[in-house]
């Protein structure tokens, strides 16, 4: 841990004595979210998302173990095997739903927690890390929630296997070969369900992997801060416990509520009505759309109507929602303004809030709709400001945006005041980033 | 380097995608998309007038009622419609006793094994056997219904949009196909062997008008008068149980979880700021906020 | 742990008034980590008694056998709740070779009239499920070893049951388990 005033752990009695010499767990925890972390002591509640995410993780592990003791991944008895669970298993409805809601619980706590990161640039330098390891977490997520989507093998399940793999039939010359590779056959069938099975119940724990490497690699330069000012001393910090156990779990309460309202009162309020018809190869559903979470990507697909050049539509379309995500990764390259906050940094806040962030809900809106001439020429609008914005505004405006004043520090932001500071209460230049 | 290469890229897509934007503006004004006789006439599932009884936060099953649609499901629907996911002992919940479930059960042929020579044969129910299905499969059910299959009603009322209401509007929605429909739309004019109901998809269902109001049966004593309007909403309320059969249950246990998490929650409030109180100035949380 | 937490930090924390306060602060963490907790033990329910038999399975929990075409000296297998289930038919011999043995002499001593229904001594209804470890005992089937006491024989360590299904030899502690059942008539059994 990098900051000499963080609290030290100290054995109280034999066992942990005993376990500290044998086997120091108890430190790990201590020093990872115990009181042995210094946190800085102004975090917003848009802090609280991290702690969410970590625990919707193991909700849906917990929820997807006990549903797979009952589930049956055959094309035959996978619809059926569901609805036993429904309505024979004990509890079973609620571990369905559970599960089912706490993956899209997950999505909305994930991207609370990527657009923090967004706005206060926590992706750049000393935690480019800590960002290309989330942007890994995010894409397994993705691949999870999708193969998690098909078990049910209703219309949805089955459609969504089919136009998803489908995507890979765009590459040029393998195209073809690499579909019917991923799908075990022509169309998605009994290969392609049990493949989806395994891998749907393996990689959430390759998620919790990759996110105990994320907190090891937070753990090095320790939690940026809604001022976007390094840590500088012991005042700028709190201990994580008890402050941030109190306010993680006052957090945790406040979504379990909404949480559990979906989950008791509108189970299938984001779900497709679709899904409880079983699938059928012959049929294809009126507008097939995925999850809610993938809307905004799944828009940015359908705005490639027109073949560019040599470049077909279709293949366009692949490429575009899969660079609207892996852009992420360049982000702390592209981004160079010495300012981590949004707060300073009026160009950049008016591009977030009046650019990005519509054109995301506008996206979304489009990809879960019916395909319309409206839909597709907005999708194809908002599409190109997406791009532009990550991939041009961005470097651009950290070349010609002034910052506004910051704090010297931490504490100076939280009290108004630090006895540390030389130039006054209210300093006119930027601190710049660690380099 | 890293910029310069992004810019390209941004710059690529950006004008790939402006490229389909100005493609598709050119053909939706050269040749705008024709309306369509299902995006004119039809309509959205509203219900019955006052909804249904299991509706709303505390509701709970009306069983008498549940009992009058499995009724109606008996004599009318099951003579085209499966309900197989759902067993003869699930109408145990809905409140026929041991003994009445057993009558029910027996009173429904499903298929069985012959025990003495292994021949498949028709078996009288019994309460772990499940509905029976009406065809022998979906070629066969083709072949009776018009190249139409009718669907299982197990899920009928999750696997339609607002599917409640959407099954209780289908059933009382039947009308004479309105003559300036065929006058506009010729080719939407409704086929031989399908009805006309503007809350179908495609506004022509293959299926005839079910409930006809008399000559169906009637429904027990203390039961109201069995009406298209009545028989509807029971027969509705029916496959809304055999859907969600733990729909009572479930907000029952919401409600516990919820009062106990909202409890917890303000616990959980007061003891984090008692435990932010220790830090000096205050809570620094609160502070950052009102700083924005 | 919130509580334990303020203990350990009783020392580094800034600011704590004495008094009433302290006693009223330290019940609301208190309060707040066992309601915690007690969410914590509620959810356990729902995970473990998921595990239990679900609803199809206990329905399934009676079975009805024909004994119309079953000659003395025949067996036949039955399932019931997934598991075999023998109905027996025993000749003269048989019942007199179960009545003759003295109670003293058996492990676990029934005699052959606690074992069956009375009107049907002949018809001997047993689960087809060793008492000692779980196998499926020879003897139902035709020609299958009967074992050194004409009843049945278990194949995997040996027990050898009498003509009323009592342990006479081998590891088996008990006689095999006479499941509840009643004639419906006197072909029918309702088992369960």
């Amino acid at each position: 841990m990098s900051f000499p005033w963080a609290q030290q752990y100290e054995p109280k009695n034999g066992l942990t004595k005993f376990l500290d010499e044998k086997l120091p767990l108890p430190r790990l925890v201590y020093n990872a979210v115990g009181a042995g972390y210094p946190v800085p002591r102004n975090l917003s509640y848009f802090w609280n998302f991290g702690v969410l995410a970590g625990f919707c993780l193991v909700l849906q592990i917990v929820t997807g173990v006990v549903l797979a003791m009952h589930y049956a991944p055959n094309t035959l008895v996978a619809f059926d095997s569901t609805e036993h669970i429904m309505r024979n298993v004990n509890w079973g409805w609620l571990m369905r739903y559970a599960h089912a809601n706490g993956a899209s619980a997950f999505f909305v706590v994930v991207y609370i927690h990527i657009f923090r990161g967004l706005y206060y640039s926590s992706y750049k330098a000393p935690r480019e890390m800590i960002w290309l390891l989330g942007v890994v977490i995010f894409l397994l997520m993705m691949a999870t929630a999708f193969m998690g989507y098909v078990l049910p093998w209703g219309q949805m399940s089955y459609w969504g296997a089919k136009v998803i793999t489908g995507l890979f039939g765009a590459i040029p010359l393998v195209g073809e070969g690499i579909q019917n590779w991923l799908l075990g056959g022509f169309a998605p069938d009994n290969a392609a369900l049990n493949r989806f099975f395994s891998l749907h119940f393996l990689l959430p724990f390759v998620i919790a992997g990759v996110v105990i490497l994320h907190i090891w690699a937070l753990h090095i330069p320790g939690s940026s801060n809604p001022t976007g000012v390094e840590v500088k001393k012991e005042s700028d910090t709190l201990p994580f416990h008890p402050y941030y156990t109190a306010k993680d779990g006052f957090g945790l309460g406040v979504f379990l509520i909404i949480y559990f309202a979906f989950v008791f009162f509108m189970p299938n309020a984001l779900g497709h009505p679709d899904n409880y018809i079983p699938a059928n190869p012959l049929s294809t559903p009126a507008n097939i759309v995925p999850e809610w979470y993938f809307w905004p990507f799944y828009a940015i697909l359908r705005a490639f109507t027109a073949d560019f050049f040599f470049v077909p539509a279709k293949l366009m379309g692949v490429l575009a929602m899969f660079a609207s995500i892996l852009v992420w990764f360049f982000l702390p390259w592209l981004d160079k303004s010495p300012v981590r906050s949004g707060h300073y940094r009026p160009l950049f806040r008016k591009f977030f809030w009046f650019g990005l962030i519509p054109a995301i809900v506008v996206l979304g809106y489009c990809g879960g709709a019916h395909l319309s001439t409206t839909t597709i020429l907005l999708s194809q609008i908002f599409t190109a400001y997406y791009f532009l914005h990550f991939l041009v505004i961005l470097p651009i405006i950290s070349l010609i945006e002034r910052p506004e004043p910051m704090p010297y520090s931490i504490t100076e932001a939280v009290l108004g005041h630090d006895p540390d500071s030389k130039l006054g209460p209210k300093p006119t230049t930027a601190s710049p980033a660690k380099a | 380097m890293i910029r310069i290469f992004g810019i390209l890229t941004g710059l690529l897509f950006t004008v790939a995608v402006l490229w389909s934007f100005i493609v598709d503006t050119g053909a939706a004004i050269s040749e705008p998309a024709p309306e369509t006789a299902e995006e004119k006439y039809h309509l959205y599932p509203k219900g019955p007038e006052g909804g249904f009884a299991h509706e709303g936060l505390f509701a709970k099953w009306d069983t008498a009622q549940l009992q009058r649609g499995y009724q109606v499901y008996k004599e009318v629907c099951s003579a085209c419609h499966s309900l197989r996911l759902v067993a003869f002992r699930n109408l145990g919940e809905i409140g026929y006793d041991e003994g009445q479930v057993k009558a029910e059960a027996a009173s429904w042929q499903v298929p069985g094994v012959d025990p003495n020579t292994g021949e498949a044969t028709m078996v009288e129910g019994s309460p772990t056997d499940y509905f029976p299905k009406p065809y022998a499969n979906d070629i066969a059910a083709r072949a009776a219904n018009n190249n139409a299959i009718p669907p299982d009603l197990s899920l009928i009322t999750k696997a339609r949009h607002d599917g409640t209401n959407y099954v209780y509007d289908l059933l009382t929605g039947y009308r004479e196909q309105p003559a300036e429909l065929v006058e506009e739309f010729p080719e939407a004019k409704t086929a031989e062997g399908q009805y006309y109901n503007p809350f179908f998809h495609s506004l022509n269902i293959s299926m005839a008008p079910p409930l006809t109001g008399t000559g169906q049966g009637t429904y027990g004593e203390g039961n109201p008068e069995p009406t298209i309007e009545q028989m509807a909403e029971d027969v509705t309320a029916f496959p809304a149980w055999t859907a969600e059969p733990a729909l009572v249950k479930r907000r029952q246990a919401g409600w516990a979880f919820l009062l106990f998490l909202v409890f917890a929650t303000v616990l959980a409030y007061f003891s984090k700021k008692q435990v932010w109180a220790r830090a000096k100035g205050g809570d620094v949380g609160e502070a950052s906020v009102k700083e924005d | 742990m919130a509580d334990q937490a303020i203990a350990d930090n009783e020392g580094a924390a800034a600011v704590v008034t004495e008094g009433d306060g302290v006693r009223r602060r330290d019940f609301i963490n208190i309060a707040a980590v066992s309601a915690a907790g007690i969410g914590g033990l509620a959810v356990v329910i729902p995970l473990v008694s998921q595990m239990s038999a679900s609803k199809d399975v206990l329905a399934e929990s009676t079975t009805e056998v024909d004994i119309s075409s079953l000659q003395p000296g025949q067996a036949i297998k039955a399932v019931f709740r997934k598991q075999p289930v023998f109905v027996r038919s025993l000749t003269e011999a048989e019942i007199a070779a179960a009545e003759s043995v003295s109670l003293n002499a058996l492990r676990d001593p029934e005699t052959l009239a606690e074992r069956t229904v009375e009107g049907h001594t002949n018809i001997l209804v047993t689960m087809g499920v060793c008492t000692h470890l779980g196998c499926v005992p020879l003897g139902a089937g035709d020609g299958e070893n009967r074992g050194e006491f004409g009843g049945y024989f278990c194949p995997c360590h040996g027990s050898q049951f009498d003509t009323a299904g009592r342990i006479r030899k081998g590891p088996a502690p008990t006689n095999l388990e006479v499941p509840e059942y009643a004639f419906q008539s006197d072909t029918l059994i309702r088992i369960g």
